[in-house]
């Protein structure tokens, strides 16, 4: 259980803050810290056994169809890993509680802060690989909250967007690649992922798997070409830059490279894509942090190049390669978190951290001089500091590199220029800020608080101790993390500080002393630079590649949408022929064996009516009224078609529908024009949409005649066979079908129809139709007496036909959703004749609610089936309770009442306010509108 | 006996569908062809009923009926929107 809760303690402390931001900052500081901490111990109690080499899995089913589990795993890696964010989170939150001004939002900032814990945490600690990319996604997520922290500030914007933008993409590799992984394995779980690595090697889809889950690991540790982001990202509040942009979220890539170590390296792809991107960005941001004048952005730029160190270091696929990267690994996390802080203290005190502004603040702040020196020195790679161990480390691993052939220098030199220029770049941070000229800064720099310089301290008192004193202090955790990274066991990893003098002393030497060279000379290389560094910065490219992208889209949509519906009709019309027209074409079109039904007289006069109208509807359209007359002639043509191919519940239906919709575009005609202007003669695209409707009309005929002289074996019959006892329960099979079989589809329709509903409802606030143009009274009376005496007793009767056809349903043709239609229409009835206020005064029932009410009843009846232990929505359920013995229940009474009640309730809703609409408040002006009072005028 | 009976009902039932959907397409004032849609909904319900003694069945009965008080609403509703220009008020 501990691993879970290690993961969930954060992700439940995301609440904490944002409880405890009203009573303070302190509480809602160590509101933050506090599950932190917490972690942090269960995190210790399972240290021993972790050093000892024990791999803690555990597993709950989630979405098992897809072979996503809820599965941590705690070995060697991830409790490394663990420990940085957990150990680094904690000293953040204390230094962000003195950086944070009292402007600051500072729980919605903790909030944050928290959320990126657990997802990173989530991210070291997963098992199952898709959990990975869950968290993988969620760390994106939470940097883009953290770095657009400061919302107000344009630049905090737009560099939060990128790294979004470039991290998400990399997320979906990722998880593409880890789909084909886990297909490849057969099984998303890392134990069998790890275990089945020569298998993965010999696979032919291995190649486009790796780019996919490299571009992942690329774009998130910010390797070139994808580095731009992470220096954008400095808007960030340095606490973020400290904690997620140099000590945990970037080693997210390096993470993925060293947890699928044992599954994908050791490949020639392997070694030479992420070798080569490694040296490539080890020795380019190196070049570049020289040269940034923003502190933030030279660590920023000097991550990226420690980040490409490690990345090669991997690449290398050996074992003694793979320690040092995982070495490497917590020594960066330390001195590089220490230096951000450090820069934070130095912006904060100083009010700028421009390079060109500052110096001599060694007099000013020493205590901050001091730390800044120390963690320098460990980021160079002096001796005695940790920073030295992995450089040297690294160098000799490149020496030995047998790979490169008849090369055998070129990666040992590269990796010595990048560890030249990392010299200079440190020996610059140091000396152009606490040495030389005292800059005419914003603030006058002092020391900060003990609060601020305790976490600096600390992680510079780790480097230094590991610098001294490694097998004791970091042994057993990186024999731990390597055995995890190789999959087996280590051996002995020699942690000396003196290996004797080799090739890489000479290196480390050449580093040195050539870095300090390279510094004194850097004003000849500012002028150098200005000359021959092009004007091309990934930003430029970015926003470049991001505004032609969107301008393309732009295009396809307003080619597509230009707000004509004719034209939308017409691309899915021809779509739909073009998709079904295909087959046809390949398959042929001959009729089946089935014999055709006798036609009667009846029938020809029927069809004859509904072809005619159907084309009247088209002819008249532009008459709207009559139009909507016609319409009504085709519908119940149709309902009368489903009464004779015994379809009583739909007919039912149909018929109900009709009158709903006559009545709907009635009310919408009052506000709309009574007629559609012609377009003056016969247009090309008016030929073109005759073509198209005639082919797809006769389309669907041709296709419902191939398919009814077919015989036709499909899930009706297995319907037709279940619906009664005791499966179904009930004899009227498409009622049954409707509640039980696709009761989920039931719920999901009465759920859009509840939301049609309010969606209406918000769309008609606020609308107001004072005197709509082109309304004609004919008649004084509003609500005629025969209307009105004869619609009351109506409604009883109505109401009563309803609930008949609603209990009945089950059995008998009706059911639900047509009793809602019946007794909305009954209803509806009472507005029309006796008018709004009439009817409003005697209807005091909030029909939103008694909408969302029955949307309610159909989900609890549904879960009914849960206390007899079955699925969701088993409808017929035999229950045995203590004392009162075996019973049977059948929920779907309960959920067609849920059915009618959100039919009810959503239909009022829109043709009530629909009718709202139509209110005229002024006084009635009896002459000016009965101008026209002979109805029989044509 | 009751065969031929219902053969000329259907027959009848249908010259008058005919006709109205004449009388709907030729109007000539809307009024007129409000009625016709009435008047259809009426002889739909006589169509129904003669099929449900036909087929022996009373299936149908309840679509008869629902024709009768739907057809109902919708000719009130487009009666009113004639006369008075909008259905609800």
């Amino acid at each position: 259980m501990t691993p879970l809760f290690i993961v969930l303690l954060p992700l439940i402390g995301v609440l904490l803050p944002l409880l405890f931001d009203r009573f303070g900052r302190l509480p809602c500081t160590l509101s933050a810290a506090f599950p932190t901490l917490m972690a942090l111990g269960m995190l210790f109690s399972m240290g021993p056994a972790v050093m000892a080499g024990e791999v803690f899995v555990i597993s709950w089913p989630w979405v098992e169809s897809l072979g996503l589990n809820l599965a941590f795993r705690v070995d060697g890696l991830g409790f490394l890993f663990a420990l940085l964010i957990l150990g680094i989170g904690a000293l953040v939150i204390m230094y962000a509680h003195y950086y944070l001004t009292n402007d600051d939002p500072i729980g919605r900032f903790f909030a944050y802060l928290m959320l990126f814990m657990g997802a990173m945490l989530g991210v070291v600690l997963s098992e199952n690989v898709l959990l990975l990319a869950f968290f993988w996604e969620m760390t994106s997520l939470s940097s883009f909250l953290l770095i657009a922290y400061w919302s107000h500030v344009p630049a905090a914007r737009q560099g939060a967007r990128m790294a979004l933008t470039i991290t998400g993409l990399g997320g979906l590799g990722l998880f593409a690649g880890l789909v084909m992984l886990g297909n490849m394995v057969g099984s998303y779980d890392l134990s069998v992922i790890l275990a089945s690595g020569e298998l993965i090697r010999a696979h032919e889809l291995y190649v486009p798997m790796l780019l996919l889950v490299l571009l992942g690991a690329f774009t998130k540790s910010a390797q070139f070409p994808f580095h731009f982001w992470l220096p954008n990202a400095m808007t960030a509040p340095t606490p973020v830059s400290a904690y997620l942009h140099s000590a945990t979220m970037v080693k997210a890539g390096v993470f993925l490279l060293a947890r699928m170590h044992p599954a994908l390296a050791g490949s020639s792809e392997w070694f030479f894509i992420v070798t080569g991107v490694g040296l490539l960005t080890l020795v380019f941001a190196a070049y570049v942090a020289l040269f940034k004048h923003d502190l933030k952005g030279l660590l920023a730029y000097s991550t990226i190049s420690h980040l490409g160190l490690i990345t090669v270091l991997f690449g290398f696929g050996t074992k003694a390669a793979a320690i040092v990267g995982v070495f490497h690994i917590m020594n960066h996390a330390a001195f590089k978190a220490s230096l951000f802080m450090t820069a934070g203290i130095v912006d904060h005190e100083c009010g700028t951290r421009d390079i060109r502004v500052l110096g001599g603040l060694k007099k000013y702040m020493p205590i901050t001089f001091v730390l800044a020196l120390l963690g320098s020195a460990a980021m160079a790679g002096i001796p005695l500091f940790n920073g030295f161990l992995s450089k040297e480390m690294f160098f000799y691993e490149a020496w030995k590199l047998p790979l490169m052939g008849d090369y055998p220098w070129l990666v040992p030199a590269i990796a010595t220029l990048g560890g030249l220029l990392s010299m200079a770049y440190s020996v610059r941070l140091v000396y152009d800020v606490f040495f030389g000229e005292v800059g005419e800064t914003p603030k006058k720099p002092h020391d900060p608080p003990f609060g601020m310089m305790f976490p600096v301290g600390v992680l510079v008192a780790i480097c230094v101790a590991v610098g001294l004193f490694p097998e004791p202090i970091i042994g057993p955790l990186l024999t731990a993390a390597s055995a995890a990274v190789l999959f087996g066991d280590p051996g002995a990893i020699d942690l000396s500080l003196w290996h004797g003098f080799n090739a890489a002393v000479v290196m480390s030497l050449i580093a040195i002393f050539g870095g300090t060279l390279f510094f004194t000379q850097r004003a000849r290389l500012y002028v150098l630079a200005d000359k021959i560094w092009p004007d091309l910065t990934g930003k430029k490219v970015f926003e470049q590649l991001v505004e032609a992208v969107a301008t393309a889209m732009r295009t396809i949509t307003s080619t597509l949408e230009n707000g004509s519906l004719q034209r939308y009709i017409a691309l899915l019309l021809g779509f739909s022929v073009l998709a079904a027209g295909l087959p046809l074409v390949r398959f042929g079109i001959e009729p089946g064996p089935m014999a055709m039904t006798e036609i009667d007289f009846v029938s020809v006069v029927m069809w004859l009516i509904l072809v005619v109208c159907s084309l009247a509807t088209a002819i008249l359209h532009q008459r709207r009224l009559v139009a909507v007359i016609v319409i009504g002639v085709v519908g119940l043509v149709i309902s009368l078609a489903f009464v004779q191919l015994s379809g009583p519940d739909l007919a039912l239906t149909q018929l109900s529908v009709e009158i709903v919709t006559i009545l709907l575009l009635l009310l919408a005609l009052f506000v709309l024009p009574k007629s559609t202007p012609h377009e003056g003669g016969f247009t090309l695209r008016q030929a073109r949409d005759i073509v198209l409707a005639a082919v797809a009309g006769l389309g669907t005929a041709l296709m419902a005649w191939l398919v009814m002289t077919r015989p036709l074996e499909s899930i009706s019959r297995f319907h037709l066979e279940n619906a009664n006892y005791p499966v179904g329960g009930g004899n009227n099979v498409v009622n049954v079908t409707l509640v039980d079989f696709r009761g989920f589809d039931t719920m999901g329709e009465i759920s859009v129809l509840l939301v049609a509903g309010l969606g209406i409802f918000a769309m008609l606030q606020g609308l107001d139709f004072k005197y709509v143009e082109g309304t004609i009274s004919r008649a004084r009376d509003r609500y005629p007496v025969m209307l009105t005496s004869f619609s009351r007793p109506l409604l009883a009767l109505i109401i009563l036909i309803s609930i008949y056809v609603f209990f009945r349903g089950h059995n008998m043709p009706g059911g639900g959703f047509i009793a809602g239609l019946i007794t909305s229409v009954a209803l509806i009835l009472q507005y029309l004749a006796s008018g709004i206020d009439w009817a409003s005064e005697r209807m005091r029932i909030n029909f939103k609610l008694l909408a969302a009410a029955g949307v309610m009843l159909a989900v609890l009846s549904g879960m009914v089936s849960w206390l007899a232990g079955l699925p969701f929505m088993t409808m017929a359920v035999q229950f045995s309770l203590p004392v009162i013995g075996e019973f049977n229940v059948v929920s779907t009474l309960f959920f067609d009442l849920g059915v009618y009640l959100t039919v009810i309730g959503s239909m009022m809703v829109i043709l009530s306010n629909l009718g709202h609409l139509g209110q005229i408040e002024e006084e009635y002006d009896e002459n000016e509108r009965l101008t026209e009072a002979d109805p029989w005028k044509p | 006996m009751l065969k031929i009976a219902l053969l000329i009902a259907f027959g009848l039932l249908s010259m008058a569908l005919l006709m109205n959907l004449y009388r709907l397409l030729k109007g000539p004032s809307t009024l007129d062809r409000i009625v016709a849609l009435d008047t259809m909904y009426i002889n739909s319900i006589g169509v129904i009923i003669l099929l449900g003694i036909y087929l022996r069945s009373d299936l149908f009965f309840e679509a008869a009926l629902l024709i009768a008080m739907m057809g109902f609403v919708g000719t009130v509703a487009l009666s009113k929107f004639l006369l008075r220009g909008n259905v609800i008020e």
